[in-house]
């Protein structure tokens, strides 16, 4: 081909130029294909957030709901389970003031709660996700020892939690049962899900 | 390859994969005549709109429901509540159009130049092959959606089969899987339209341009460029595939995508011709729509099928009609051995061939209408008019060709 | 060279007269407030036996601008449905059975199967006929099982001849025009922005992401239009070499 006569930087400029916009033209290609793989609108409905009735939940009970296909724990603490949690020691547990992010900001702290008396925990333990079993009774069997203060054991690997969903210290499950993110609705009402107004 | 005393440095890639010299010999090096106009341009969009069939419709796998109960929620599922399925649907309908119509064009260029005579008839052949593969892949890539038109379309293509004497009935339930058009027929038909076909056609696509650049590239003067070589032995009327043509079929691209979108975005049903309304219902077998036409690439063939309302030696009409449907489409696969001008393109064959190339692409197109209308007394004997104009172009050419006078073609391609 | 500009001009103008055409045309989907009044004339008056089985509440707040706590206060009647639940009734097949000798048929896609043009006829065509269970047919559906709802707001239509028409040339019997035999309480112009109102709903109804495509087209468009110029400038560019 003929070598002469050849503007090489407006070649240069347009070749630039177009590989530019080419480029913008298969990103915002990428975005449809990238966007379709977030949750659908119906997944979403889906994991929307759940009202549950706790007016006939008595104290030291639990109950169990479902959201987002996940088993979520409401347990209504008896002011002797709160002492005997608060009476844990911090160095026998891996995050005893809960500074991971495993909760809401609002349940930070020791009890893990909006409110003292009730906890809402996510039912599954964060080693491999296995259900952990409820035990609040002092000294149960299975969770060997006679200091048990009370709360879950994890059947899988043995990993051991207080009744606010801490973990103790050398245990197979790194951080704390995760705290759900909800609100009271009204005294007897509370919704999983959604945070509502801070505080 | 690996000899040490070339001087140019191999990479470590270089000496495991060929990948320079397939750059070279397909692209950088591959040598094209310098003369091609737009009509060579379908072939690229072809590609295009092949690879966004198989990418959209990978993701729209992703949230179908290949059951009879859940394909029709599914597909409303994926245009309202999947995020941005609409576009991804939408670039898979009508982009099933577009390819039909690209590819028509680009079967029209094959036979206005000549592109399918010697040495390029194993071109053709593979063409034809990835015609009728994409024709076997729309069809049941419609049954899909599960609306009334897919299924009562399906119904009725897959009865042609029962019209075959002897073996008939037992084939359509075969084809089927049960007594009608059913689950089991829409299982079967996702699985072949999403794994099996494609896999065929993209393996189709691969010999169809490997043959395709051991011959070369035809031209609209139908000139043999690889006779008259440089020292190099490179064509002295070709030019290297990249970049001249690359860029050129880059601006065919954009202009072909902004109306390809324009489509898409402003009117994705096509008029009713890419989306039926009656797919908007979903299939019911105790109610056939009033009317029922396959999808516009097929009505051709199908005002053939409906043309041949007679008996001829024994042979019911019905079958008749699929015989004739058939032999529409195995005409051009022969073409090349019946065209005998000893002329490629059409700008050095004789008048006859002119004007039989113009009768049959008004007979194709005028079936093509025919085939969508309902039928009428008048109709049908427009129909059968133009099916028997349809087949005098492809019986009568070994005859015209060798009879009118071609005109003498250059040596080379002139100067612009 | 210059034959490309002029195809990709070529190809511009319809397309552009296109846009525009569909823009003025009955259903406008740019009439947000005659979706809202579709919205609240269809749930009151239609959602009680037809489903939108395809559509969401919240995806129809969403799009018509309605702010989540009225859709749950005025538009959502049943306490047993959620916000993201889709547009349903409690109407059960059987009694729907029982009532009309048919189930009324869901209207995502009415729209769709027979066009908002269509619903709209549909809507303004219904009258007198005692010879009907409903005591109503329709010129556009015959036979139709589905009652009046509207009436109450149109007034009973009669078959006959139109006020102005010659009693000697037409005789009433052979007369089938739609005439207003009692008034309703809307007046016809009124009633007739009522059913367009509901048609152009239901439009929206059958391809919600239809709002989305008119709001990203134009950029897609300009966007390919400057590629396919600097694609055009770039191929000139390089093709000097080949004279």
């Amino acid at each position: 081909m003929a070598e002469h006569g050849i503007n090489k930087a407006r070649r240069r400029f347009l070749v630039g130029a177009t590989s530019v916009m080419g480029a913008v033209g298969m990103a915002g290609v990428a975005v449809p294909f990238v966007a379709a793989w977030r949750p659908s609108a119906r997944a979403r409905a889906a994991g929307a957030s759940v009202q549950a009735d706790i007016s006939k939940l008595r104290p030291g009970q639990r109950m169990t709901v479902e959201w987002r296909g996940r088993p979520v724990w409401i347990i209504r603490r008896t002011p002797e389970m709160i002492a005997r949690t608060q009476a844990v020691s911090p160095t026998a547990l891996a995050d005893p003031d809960s500074r991971q992010p495993q909760q809401p900001e609002y349940a930070q702290g020791g009890l893990r709660s909006r409110r003292p008396d009730i906890g809402v925990l996510i039912g599954l333990c964060t080693h491999f996700g296995c259900s952990p079993l409820y035990r609040p009774e002092p000294g149960a069997a299975e969770a060997r020892g006679g200091d048990w203060p009370g709360g879950f054991y994890c059947p899988c690997h043995s990993s051991r939690f207080d009744l606010a969903g801490r973990v103790y210290t050398n245990m197979p499950a790194p951080t704390n049962l995760e705290v759900p993110p909800y609100r009271f609705l009204s005294e007897a009402i509370i919704e999983v899900g959604e945070d509502g107004e801070p505080g | 390859m690996g000899a040490p005393k070339r001087e140019e440095k191999q990479s470590w890639l270089e000496a495991r994969f060929p990948a320079r010299r397939l750059w070279r010999d397909h692209l950088a090096n591959y040598h094209v005549p310098r003369n091609l106009n737009i009509w060579y341009l379908f072939g690229s969009l072809a590609l295009l709109m092949l690879v966004n069939q198989v990418l959209t419709g990978i993701w729209l796998t992703m949230s179908y429901d290949p059951s009879a109960e859940g394909a029709f929620a599914s597909i409303e599922y994926i245009m309202r509540d999947v995020e941005w399925g609409w576009l991804i649907r939408y670039l898979h309908t009508t982009g099933a159009s577009a390819l039909f119509i690209v590819m028509y064009l680009h079967m029209f260029r094959g036979l206005l130049y000549g592109s399918y005579k010697a040495p390029r008839e194993l071109v053709w052949l593979f063409g034809m092959a990835l015609y009728l593969a994409l024709m076997a892949e729309a069809f049941m890539g419609y049954l899909l959606p599960w609306g009334q038109m897919s299924y009562w379309g399906a119904q009725v293509i897959t009865s042609l089969f029962s019209a075959i004497p002897g073996i008939g009935p037992g084939l359509a339930e075969w084809v089927r899987g049960d007594y009608l058009v059913s689950g089991v027929t829409l299982n079967r038909f996702f699985a072949l339209h999403v794994i099996a076909l494609p896999l065929v056609i993209l393996m189709l696509v691969v010999l169809h341009i490997m043959a395709l650049h051991e011959v070369g590239s035809n031209n609209p003067e139908g000139i043999e460029i690889r006779q008259h070589v440089d020292a190099e032995g490179r064509p002295l009327d070709g030019i290297p595939f990249h970049p001249y043509y690359t860029l050129k079929d880059l601006v065919g691209v954009a202009v072909f995508l902004f109306v390809f979108c324009g489509v898409v975005f402003y009117f994705p049903e096509g008029g009713g011709f890419f989306i039926e309304a009656p797919n908007y219902a979903p299939a019911d077998p105790f109610t056939t729509p009033e009317h029922i036409a396959p999808v516009w690439y097929f009505t051709p063939f199908y005002a053939i099928l409906r043309a041949v309302n007679f008996s001829l030696f024994g042979l019911e009409a019905r079958f008749l009609g699929v015989v004739f449907m058939a032999g529409a489409i195995a005409a051009l696969f022969v073409l090349p051995w019946l065209d005998r001008s000893p002329a490629r393109s059409m700008r050095y064959k004789g008048w006859v061939s002119k004007v039989m190339l113009g009768v049959f692409v008004l007979s194709f197109m005028a079936l093509g209408v025919l085939g969508i209308l309902p039928s009428t007394p008048l109709r049908t004997h427009l129909a059968q008019l133009f099916t028997a104009t349809y087949f005098a172009y492809f019986l009568l050419m070994p005859f015209y060709t060798r009879w009118e006078k071609a005109r003498p073609v250059p040596q080379r391609i002139a100067s612009p | 060279m210059s034959r490309w500009m002029l195809i990709l001009w070529l190809l511009m103008m319809p397309l552009a007269a296109l846009a525009d055409a569909s823009r003025s045309m009955p259903p406008d989907l740019g009439d947000q407030a005659s979706l809202q009044r579709g919205l609240k004339l269809y749930v009151n008056y239609c959602l009680g036996c037809h489903t939108l089985e395809y559509q969401r509440f919240s995806r129809t707040a969403a799009d018509l601008d309605i702010p989540q706590a009225l859709m749950e206060e005025q538009l959502m009647f049943s306490p047993v449905q959620a916000f993201d639940d889709p547009m349903t009734n409690a109407l059960t097949g059987e009694a729907a059975q029982q009532w009309w000798g048919v189930e009324p048929p869901d209207l995502t896609l009415a729209a769709k199967r027979h066009g908002a043009e269509w619903i709209s006829a549909y809507l303004l065509g219904f009258y007198q006929d005692t010879d009907r269970p409903l005591g109503v047919n329709n010129t556009v559906v015959e036979s139709v099982a589905m009652p009046n709802v509207l009436e109450p707001l149109q007034g009973v239509q009669k078959l006959g001849c139109p006020p102005g028409a010659s009693r000697v040339l037409s005789r009433p019997e052979n007369c089938r025009e739609l005439v207003l035999a009692q008034p309703g309480t809307l007046s016809p112009d009124e009633f007739e922005q009522v059913v367009g109102d509901i048609s152009n709903f239901l439009a929206y109804v059958s391809e919600p992401s239809r709002l989305k495509a008119r709001a990203i087209a134009p950029g897609v468009m300009v966007f390919l239009f400057v590629f396919g110029v600097m694609a055009y400038l770039l191929k000139r560019e390089y093709w000097r070499d080949v004279r």
